[in-house]
């Protein structure tokens, strides 16, 4: 009698865990700014993640919560998302510092970390993980195509701005690496400042010829209504994040013709492209920014890579997401060996549609350009 | 490093400090007057830019958008007093506190529930808009010129709202004895509503004033709401005086800071290490500025009685 009710309780828990395994949900932890200053960032992340998993019909349940844009919220989430949540997966923080702190500790624990965001050179380069991978870009990047793009304009005498963080100083280094002239001066401001008249002041004063910014969110809205009062007509540059479909609308008129860089438009030409324009705009009611993108290409990623494994396998998993086997929004679309994207990246100009302000692609400033960490990271 | 640039961030400077002033004055009033500790003041500030904006898009004038910000501001104020703040005064600052953060998160929510989370569009009107030329070939945003005019409009104005009229002299006494005030007939209640109301009408007009320059989102008030604590704190609670002059120390300390502190370091360090450094303690200097003044004199500067 005991055994055959042994039998019969092994027989259950067999049948528990076949039909666990066939309905395997994915969990995901989505940690990113949903409020303040950076909140328009985090809920394109979002809304192109999940627009991507609806498309999809993808078994997957994610669990969004918001940062602040505060480091030690991030580590509180991400605790709370692996010990009591039980995620397999994390993704969503759009901050170069509350990625440091969050990444290194969650890939260790096991869990993979998709970044749809913020890509530090420290995650990408020494403190690179086999867990670890970035689907936007690493941080250099854009700021090494707008070097490239300011050298085609013949700058030769640049002002440099941007947030005293990791991603600002990223963001200061990768324009150098390619512009080729001389820097008037390399200011650093306060994350989040959205006074930027000392600055201006300053700018006026150095007698540059051209001023490369990186200010995202709110304040590159704040520095660029500044700029346009101070009656200062140095040519502005920049990477896309002063000029997201979610800022542009805010800053109006003071933004037109500015050039920036980004590996992502809404007028790049391809179906996956012209598919997930439309579709975002059919759902939310606006057109998306490069975050919006970002988000869609994360979740296109993961849903790749749990048609080919099972999370619970982590080296068969893990693979399937180097092979990158999706259809990005950017078109090609590869890895390279320290998981950062290797991409085309464009030059950008802000122009009208009808009432409109947004971006057109004038120029390809970078092809199939990876990043210059590769060789310091060791998997 | 030309005398023109340290003349334009002087300006800057003081500014930013009449700014805060706006800011802090109707924070230092209602501390003055009530004893109360309002967290929510930023929100006020984030409802004036909102209402000016929403306003001015819909109306197209820019004065009828900044007349709303300050009915909105002080209509939501009243509210506000009315509805949970009075049954504060009595409690000790802890529920205070706890109440009126409550309502930042309250009036954040709300806010990004009737307009979305993206930021509006609020553009300096046509006559006020680009540069003015200064004797000395400095051109300096006519727009900024008006917000140091406004501010100093405001603070003579309240001076003589408090020395001068009936209101303040009220105020006044509702500040030193309000149970003897109240004693001798004056409908306390009503007092207190009108002070809370001007208070949050200054906060929503310098929010609309700021918003113009800087982005209306949501969230906008609370950066502020510190650097007006810190401004109350060094200026001495409750009063005017020790606010305006306080927002013009912190506006300067600050500008010339962020612009001198990295040249500085730069005299005896190599120069990227001397901009980390030198920007790192610029975003630090008015805390230091606090700390420093608080030591010396813990009442803050024209503080008279500890609170």
């Amino acid at each position: 009698m005991r055994n055959s009710l042994s039998l019969l309780t092994a027989a259950v828990a067999a049948m528990a865990l076949a039909t666990a395994a066939n309905a395997e949900t994915l969990k995901v932890g989505m940690i990113t700014t949903l409020s303040g200053g950076g909140a328009a960032l985090g809920i394109d992340v979002r809304d192109g993640f999940m627009l991507a998993i609806k498309q999809a019909g993808a078994d997957i349940e994610v669990i969004a919560q918001d940062d602040q844009r505060k480091p030690d919220i991030a580590v509180q989430l991400a605790d709370k998302m692996v010990q009591s949540d039980k995620v397999d997966v994390l993704t969503g923080i759009i901050w170069s510092n509350l990625a440091i702190a969050v990444v290194p500790a969650v890939v260790q624990q096991g869990k993979f970390y998709l970044s749809p965001n913020a890509g530090p050179s420290l995650l990408a380069g020494e403190r690179c993980h086999e867990n670890y991978f970035n689907v936007a870009w690493q941080n250099d990047n854009l700021a090494e195509a707008a070097g490239g793009y300011a050298n085609d304009a013949g700058y030769s005498n640049s002002f440099l701005l941007a947030p005293n963080y990791p991603a600002g100083r990223d963001m200061l280094t990768g324009y150098k690496r390619f512009y080729k002239g001389a820097v008037a001066n390399e200011v650093y401001t306060k994350l989040g400042a959205n006074e930027y008249a000392p600055e201006i002041a300053q700018i006026r004063a150095s007698g540059a010829d051209s001023v490369y910014f990186f200010l995202p969110g709110g304040m590159g809205i704040a520095f660029l209504k500044q700029y346009a009062q101070s009656g200062l007509d140095i040519p502005l540059v920049g990477p896309a994040f002063s000029f997201d479909q979610g800022i542009l609308q805010a800053v109006g008129e003071a933004a037109m013709g500015v050039k920036n860089t980004s590996q992502w438009n809404k007028d790049i030409d391809n179906p996956t492209n012209k598919a997930f324009v439309e579709s975002f705009q059919a759902e939310y009611g606006r057109l998306p920014s490069l975050y919006a993108s970002q988000g869609f290409d994360t979740a296109s990623l993961l849903i790749s890579a749990m048609g080919k494994a099972s999370v619970s396998d982590a080296d068969a998993f893990r693979d399937a997401l180097r092979a990158a086997d999706f259809k990005s929004t950017r078109g090609d679309f590869a890895f390279a060996p320290n998981h950062h994207p290797i991409q085309d990246i464009y030059v950008r100009e802000v122009i009208k549609e009808g009432d409109v302000y947004t971006n057109k692609i004038v120029g390809v400033a970078m092809t199939d350009h990876a990043n210059a960490y590769i060789d310091d990271c060791q998997m | 490093m030309t005398v023109s640039l340290i003349v334009e961030q002087l300006l800057n400077g003081l500014q930013f400090g009449f700014m805060l002033f706006l800011m802090a004055a109707g924070l230092t009033l209602i501390f003055g007057v009530m004893g109360l500790i309002n967290l929510a003041h930023g929100s006020f500030y984030m409802i004036g830019a909102f209402a000016c904006a929403a306003v001015a898009a819909a109306t197209g004038s820019y004065w009828v958008g900044l007349a709303a910000s300050l009915a909105a501001a002080a209509a939501a104020g009243a509210l506000v007093e009315v509805a949970v703040i009075r049954r504060l005064y009595r409690r000790d600052h802890l529920d205070q506190v706890l109440a009126t953060f409550a309502l930042i998160l309250v009036f954040s929510e709300g806010t990004r529930w009737v307009f979305g989370s993206f930021p509006l569009y609020l553009t300096v009107p046509d006559f006020l808009s680009g540069p003015v030329a200064l004797p000395g070939g400095i051109d300096y945003p006519l727009f900024r010129f008006a917000i140091i005019l406004i501010g100093l409009v405001i603070a003579v104005g309240l001076f003589l709202l408090i020395a001068r009229t009936r209101l303040g002299i009220r105020i006044r006494a509702g500040e030193s004895d309000r149970e003897m005030i109240a004693a001798l007939g004056v409908d306390i209640r009503k007092l207190y509503t009108t002070v809370f109301a001007i208070g949050a009408a200054l906060a929503g007009l310098a929010g609309a004033l700021v918003g113009t320059i800087q982005s209306v989102q949501v969230g906008m008030g609370e950066p502020v709401l510190i650097l007006a604590f810190v401004v109350i704190i060094i200026g001495g609670l409750g009063s005017i005086v020790g606010a305006l002059v306080s927002a013009i120390l912190v506006g300067l300390a600050d500008t010339l800071g962020r612009f001198l502190l990295p040249v500085a370091f730069d005299t005896f360090m190599d120069s990227s290490t001397a901009n980390n450094v030198g920007s790192a303690l610029a975003s630090m200097l008015i805390y230091i500025l606090m700390a420093l003044v608080l030591f010396l004199r813990p009442t803050g500067l024209f503080g008279t009685r500890a609170h």
